[in-house]
């Protein structure tokens, strides 16, 4: 039962290093937090890109080697103040076009943009098409004028 | 009967499209930098650290640019090719050892064998990137202009080194 203030000391001490470990993690980790601003823009634009190593990854969702030293690339020149449509042109002048999701509208990528809307109105033209011509078919009177009258004559003589 | 032929035709055509596809492959794509002039560069030489070699130095000479590196898997594929090729002397090959140790590339290059005139030593992979690296092995033509005319990407086989690199080195070199 002496015993326990001991223990609660030792409890009490351990938290105080806790706590104190604690803050001095949080001071070194705070220079991360400042380039936080750095950290956002360099993931919206490496989104962008495309891994030329895996190519269906994104230059911020790779992990290649490649992808890793042109994130520090982005980052280094971010950090020299460049705009993205700077940083987007680094990239485009040494991997060309392909390296960016939203390849820019031009000649060589006409198709490209406009073919999906292309075939939507091919589509939809079929569509169009395809139903004047059903509604242009009449369809045929399902019965003659005299089975009418036949199909009536019987349905007279079974009410009386 | 006449009824299917829209549909049969318009898949032929799919097929078509799909048939051409497979024939091509996805990894080569076109270098921006085919038409443009080589970036400079300047790193020190693979066998004499003190010596450096600059991009610069091969003006007025057709070259080839080879980059390559002792983890490469694909390069040891190559490398006979280039061993081969390079003892008939036709034009200066210079290595661009990319994101290699020294050592290892040495090592590499004393087992294997030689066919650089020099090899340059691209440590951090920083000209690598200028030049539009994205797989070892990749090899680039480079004019008398310091233009660069070809980019290679992948190991270079006898077929491509005939068809494809020595038609246009010897264009280049008249």
């Amino acid at each position: 039962m002496r015993r326990w203030p001991v223990l609660l000391m030792l409890f009490a001490l351990f938290a105080l290093v806790a706590l104190v470990a604690g803050d001095v993690f949080a001071g070194e980790a705070a220079p991360l937090a400042t380039n936080e601003a750095v950290e956002k823009r360099l993931v919206a634009i490496s989104e962008e890109l495309r891994c030329l190593v895996c190519q269906n990854e994104s230059l911020a969702a790779s992990q290649a080697d490649l992808a890793n030293d042109l994130r520090r690339e982005i980052r280094k020149m971010i950090g020299e103040g460049k705009t993205d449509r700077e940083i987007l042109d680094f990239m485009v002048a040494r991997y060309g076009d392909f390296v960016r999701y939203r390849p820019p509208v031009k000649p060589t990528t006409w198709a490209l943009w406009g073919g999906p809307f292309i075939l939507l109105a091919g589509g939809l033209g079929a569509l169009v098409f395809f139903l004047r011509r059903r509604n242009r078919m009449a369809p045929p009177p399902v019965l003659s004028e005299e089975q009418r009258r036949h199909a009536a004559a019987l349905l007279d003589q079974s009410d009386t | 009967m006449k009824r299917f032929l829209l549909p049969l035709a318009a898949f032929a055509v799919l097929v078509g499209f799909l048939a051409i596809g497979l024939t091509r492959d996805p990894r080569d794509v076109p270098s921006p930098l085919v038409g443009k002039p080589a970036p400079a560069f300047t790193l020190p030489q693979l066998h004499d650290a003190g010596k450096s070699f600059s991009a610069a130095d091969m003006k007025g000479r057709v070259w080839l640019l080879n980059v390559w590196a002792s983890w490469c898997v694909s390069c040891r594929e190559e490398h006979p090719v280039l061993v081969e090729f390079a003892k008939t002397g036709q034009v200066p090959i210079i290595g661009l050892d990319y994101k290699d140790k020294v050592a290892d590339a040495r090592q590499w290059l004393d087992k294997l064998g030689n066919p650089y005139t020099l090899t340059a030593v691209d440590a951090d992979g920083r000209v690598g990137i200028d030049y539009g690296v994205y797989g070892v092995p990749e090899t680039y033509v480079i004019d008398k202009q310091g233009i660069i005319r070809m980019k290679h990407t992948g190991p270079i086989t006898p077929e491509s080194l005939n068809k494809k690199i020595l038609p246009l080195v010897a264009e280049l070199s008249r």
